[in-house]
């Protein structure tokens, strides 16, 4: 075998090995990852998304700092049984402002993809305080310093601007304003015309029972309340979106 | 002058690491800077003990062979720690799973602890067995000392720092929740300057080796070390909120963002914990059995098939999502061919024992290696099985993939890199054996019939699982509820802690053998039956 013979070329020099490697390894990555970024049908055209309001963004960290994503997943699958369980199955669109991505890779508690607006603002409270209260068979572990701990983020306005370098459409509106809705949203005294006009369908009010202190548990829960409750799906074109 | 500099240096860092603390933006920084700035402090102090202002006298007393062979003591002790403590985390977070009450809130809920095991697992331990193990074999198959002087002790002090920055880190809630890249953005700068660090080192010794060829070995070295650098750099691309705070978004979203990462995870198992390790087998099987490598031939072409095919496979981690069809057909695909490659080099490992057998009765040390390369050709037949859209339907989300990752991660990569520790032991400290040959009998028990109990539990957990998901009545009702799965998983989550907890056992029965190996000591027994000729009466 002539072409095998010929390897010896390689043997005997380092860095045509390491060019070698390195142009074969690229090709698999360039292959399948670099269409993703420019064919047009990548994400469904969908109706409703919008980037996350500061404290869903707020809440969406503690979701990150917490590691749930190691117990649960975003991502309903289109099967039957996960429709039925979960809700319409995860667009592709609806976790284009998300960076990172919050899919997950294993189901040890339910999948959380459209979690929001299921139970009660008090419900998620005491589940996150104490999961087998409410849910007895639960292996959750107990989150409650949420409750007491102060939402304390050094600059929000910062926050946005790195979204929006990283591409989340976030407008100057909504950059200006970021403090103020950041402390409005769960605050059942404050005008929030701003907040419905800037991030529709944003769940207002109070989350964690505690009117008097913006904490953790208000941004987590006001992020869970939001999940997967954006897109409109009653102008979705199902045969369109399949790719 | 002898660490002169590098005291400076360190020290010099930690003040800036101190600068960090009073001027850091959020309280996650200053307290993960307070944390460096201790670490670097005890190395400063640590360094000023060891400063010799007397000349540069070329090398050391110690290594007459010629070798940077130090550097390697201190990667096999590492090694050894790490895989202790990384057994010992997987252990807890597997009993917390069985009794939740075990969490800790905050610091030791499963969530942060879940990425310490990880992460401590595959860098700490892996991570220091690669290195170590690269660093002994370019040497010996190159002929050359390493690369760069006191460039080794860069990689591996620099490699024990980013380990401890990325496990604090993850306990103060510290992550980019990217799976296996979880340090956030200046950790990440950190690692990338020692990879690099480590490439120079290795691909220098190759540079000036005295042999004409490059050994099979140092490629698998070679692709492993620039295939983490491209995936590293390109996965953890993110914009820092403040170059003084912890928290960075990533430069990708959502579906891109998916298989970018993917395309990461899957080849961090192709790439660190396969390629790597198959170096590792390539020098240490023929070395201890005494057999050359079976064929020359199939290791060009596995060696090939196998950094070409592994990138690809990505997108299975992605089935059924809202990843493109094309996109998981097409990594679909290219799994199911990464079997034959992925065989080739375990025939090519097992193979080298043709005539050389009897060595699985007589030497543990040979059967690890042997176990480890069968559980190689194991999991990387269940790999592809999975990665078939119509299986992986059932086996996604559940504790199947968790026990499939662990009849690799424990048996192929565990089961290789204590095989290597035990043939390096003696021979890096110059002892005539090691403590003992028993106790790496009982460890070679302990640790398969650990990941037998473990990958069995979880087989049946994750397909009970996945099927109690999909159960619907004769009326065309879900019948469970998705607490009734998880109770139903009790008995498995148990069993497998106690899997994790043999092999764990094992883990602590070689750090005994090793640090008294070390030690000088030598247990006083009877030899493994057949290990040694028998004289027979003349008649």
């Amino acid at each position: 075998m002539s072409l095998l013979d010929k390897h010896g070329i390689i043997e005997r020099n380092a860095t045509l090995l390491l060019v070698g490697s390195l142009v074969v390894v690229s090709i698999g990555g360039i292959v399948e990852i670099a269409p993703l970024f420019y064919l047009e049908n990548t994400i469904e055209k969908v109706e409703g998304m919008r980037p996350y309001s500061p404290l869903e963004l707020a809440g969406r960290n503690i979701y990150i700092r917490e590691g749930c994503y190691t117990c649960h997943s975003q991502m309903i699958r289109p099967f039957r049984d996960e429709v039925e369980r979960y809700g319409h199955y995860s667009l592709a669109a609806e976790s284009m402002y998300d960076h990172p991505f919050q899919w997950g890779s294993k189901r040890t508690g339910p999948d959380l993809a459209r979690v929001g607006s299921r139970y009660s603002n008090e419900w998620h409270v005491e589940h996150l305080k104490e999961p087998r209260s409410v849910v007895p068979e639960s292996i959750m572990p107990s989150y409650s310093f949420l409750a007491t701990t102060p939402l304390k983020i050094a600059n929000v306005t910062a926050e946005l601007n790195a979204n929006l370098a990283v591409g989340v459409p976030y407008t100057e509106d909504m950059i200006a304003n970021a403090e103020a809705d950041l402390m409005a949203q769960s605050d059942p005294e404050a005008d929030t015309s701003g907040i419905e006009e800037r991030y529709p369908k944003a769940k207002l009010g109070d989350f964690d029972g505690n009117p008097a202190m913006v904490t953790e548990m208000d941004a987590l829960v006001s992020y869970l309340q939001m999940l997967g409750t954006l897109v409109d799906f009653s102008t979705y074109d199902e045969a369109a979106g399949y790719r | 002058m002898k660490y002169a500099f590098e005291t400076i240096a360190v020290g010099l860092f930690a003040f800036l690491a101190l600068l960090g603390v009073a001027f850091a933006k959020d309280d996650l920084f200053a307290a993960h800077m307070w944390v460096l700035f201790f670490v670097l402090l005890v190395s400063t102090v640590l360094l000023l003990r060891r400063v010799n202002f007397s000349p540069v006298t070329g090398q050391s007393a110690d290594d007459k062979s010629g070798y940077f062979d130090e550097v390697v003591r201190y990667g096999i002790i590492a090694t050894t720690f790490w895989g202790i403590v990384g057994f010992l985390v997987g252990v807890i977070v597997a009993f917390q799973l069985a009794f939740p009450d075990l969490n800790i809130e905050p610091w030791f809920n499963f969530g942060r602890m879940r990425p310490l095991h990880t992460s401590a697992v595959i860098f700490a331990f892996g991570g220091n067995a690669l290195i170590a193990t690269s660093f002994y074999v370019v040497q010996r198959t190159s002929r050359a000392r390493l690369f760069g002087g006191e460039l080794g002790w860069f990689v591996f002090w620099g490699y024990q720092l980013f380990i401890v920055m990325a496990a604090t880190g993850y306990l103060l809630g510290i992550t980019q929740s990217r799976e296996y890249a979880e340090p956030e953005w200046y950790v990440d700068l950190w690692l990338t300057i020692v990879w690099v660090a480590y490439l120079v080192t290795f691909l220098g010794t190759i540079i000036k080796r005295k042999e004409p060829h490059i050994y099979v070995a140092n490629w698998f070295y070679l692709a492993f070390i620039v295939t983490i650098a491209m995936l590293h750099i390109v996965n953890n691309l993110a914009v820092p909120v403040s170059f003084l705070g912890a928290k960075s978004y990533s430069a990708f979203s959502g579906v891109q963002d998916a298989l970018t990462q993917w395309w990461y995870g899957h080849n961090a198992v192709g790439f660190f914990l396969t390629a790597g390790f198959l170096g590792m087998m390539y020098y240490f099987i023929p070395k201890q059995s005494g057999r050359p490598v079976y064929s020359y031939r199939l290791s060009i072409i596995h060696f090939w098939a196998l950094i070409f095919l592994y990138i690809w496979a990505g997108p299975h981690h992605l089935h059924y999502t809202a990843l493109p069809d094309w996109a998981q057909t097409l990594g679909m695909v290219f799994s199911i061919m990464l079997w034959m490659p992925s065989w080739g080099g375990m025939i090519n490992g097992l193979m080298t024992l043709s005539g050389a057998w009897d060595k699985i009765r007589t030497d543990p040390i040979i059967r690890m290696m042997v176990i480890a390369v069968a559980f190689y050709g194991m999991s990387t037949f269940e790999g592809p099985m999975m990665s078939i859209k119509a299986v992986n339907s059932l086996s996604h989300y559940t504790d199947w993939t968790i026990g499939h990752v662990h009849s690799g991660a424990l048996g192929w990569v565990g089961m290789i890199s204590f095989g290597a520790i035990y043939y390096l032991v003696p021979k890096l400290w110059n002892r005539p054996r090691l403590y003992s040959m028993r106790l790496v009998n009982w460890h070679f028990w302990l640790a398969t019939l650990g990941i037998v109990v473990y990958a069995a539990v979880l087989w049946v957990a994750g397909i009970q699982q996945g099927l109690m998901w999909r159960e619907y009545d004769d009326q065309g009702f879900l019948v469970y509820s998705f607490a009734e799965s998880v109770a139903a998983m009790y008995p498995y989550y148990l069993l497998r802690a106690i899997g994790g907890l043999m092999y764990l056992t094992g883990g602590v029965i070689m750090g005994w053998n090793v640090l008294m190996t070390i030690l000088g000591h030598e247990r006083n027994e009877a030899p493994i039956p057949g290990s040694e000729p028998v004289m027979q009466p003349a008649e």
